[in-house]
């Protein structure tokens, strides 16, 4: 089926609701909730939340779930074919760019979900933050494809 | 206000499982928003899914407030939503720590090539190495940055 079709777009605005409904539900909107899981020196103290980690853990399980069914397919319903990260390779850039993104998360106990999620509540300096993500993500982009990496620049080796 | 709820947690995760679940088996695409959010700005990548993915994202925390409210922060009876203020020993005014922050991250996934839930949710379902690595980094590294900035 072509990816222009209307279950292709009815599908991707049902996940991205109920993606905002999980970022609510479990509070990752709630940037103090994710630093308070972060904050590790707290747990001698009995001050830590461990909630981002049953977070990660429930999703973990039900998208676990959904590759092995992928895997028996040949294709998605809507698509073509998966399409499936093109690097395979651990590299500099990804171990710089998740530095990077550390200490950003880390300053501001937001990922780029629940920032978007966020303007469902309208928090101060919220657009700021997603001005300048915008333009961090752009520059990154920028300096990526200078190195001649485009994404899904070669095809996805079969695993 | 913020205390541990596990149940809340394991359901929210589950909903955001689920999101991911549909996208790759419906669409055949990884549900990573700092990719999803990057790529807007690539003229050539087909970005009408996109904007509905993002639309549908903040459509469906709101609506999920005004459905259940009084988890937290949103919705009414939440408390009101609020970013971190920048640690009163760095001097750094909040918005311009802010703006750090969000270049940081912005510059990171992008290089990374993802963020919580590309490499997160659909990497380590994946199994992935690459994505194992960068969520390895980015925990550890987040984890020292609180320690460091001591934000909470």
């Amino acid at each position: 089926m072509r990816p222009t079709s209307f279950p292709y777009y009815a599908t991707a605005a049902v996940s991205g609701l109920l993606f905002g409904a999980g970022l609510y539900v479990s509070q990752m909107v709630n940037p103090l909730k994710v630093l308070h899981f972060l904050d590790f020196g707290a747990i001698p103290a009995g001050g830590w939340d461990p909630s981002l980690a049953f977070v990660m853990g429930g999703a973990l399980v039900v998208m676990f779930v959904a590759v092995r069914i992928g895997r028996r397919r040949a294709a998605p319903l809507f698509d073509r074919k998966f399409h499936e990260p093109a690097f395979t390779r651990i590299d500099v850039p990804l171990v710089a760019g998740a530095v990077l993104f550390g200490i950003g998360w880390g300053m501001s106990g937001i990922c780029p979900g629940p920032a978007i999620s966020l303007i469902a509540f309208e928090p101060s300096h919220l657009w700021l933050y997603l001005v300048a993500l915008l333009v961090g993500s752009y520059a990154g982009g920028v300096l990526m494809r200078r190195r001649g990496r485009t994404r899904e620049a070669v095809p996805a080796p079969a695993e | 206000m913020d205390a541990f709820a596990p149940i809340p947690a394991l359901i929210g995760g589950g909903l955001i499982g689920l999101a991911s679940a549909i996208l790759w088996l419906g669409n055949g695409r990884i549900a990573g928003i700092s990719g999803v959010f990057g790529q807007l700005l690539l003229p050539r990548r087909p970005a009408l899914w996109r904007i509905l993915f993002l639309v549908t994202l903040v459509a469906g925390t709101w609506a999920a407030a005004m459905l259940v409210p009084g988890l937290g922060i949103g919705g009414p009876g939440g408390q009101p939503a609020q970013l971190v203020s920048a640690p009163a020993w760095t001097a750094i005014p909040t918005p311009v720590w802010l703006v750090a922050a969000g270049l940081l991250t912005g510059a990171g996934t992008a290089i990374g090539n993802g963020c919580t839930s590309g490499h997160g949710v659909c990497g380590l379902a994946r199994l992935s190495p690459r994505s194992l690595v960068a969520v390895a980094v980015f925990f550890g590294v987040a984890i020292l940055t609180v320690a460091v900035t001591r934000i909470v």
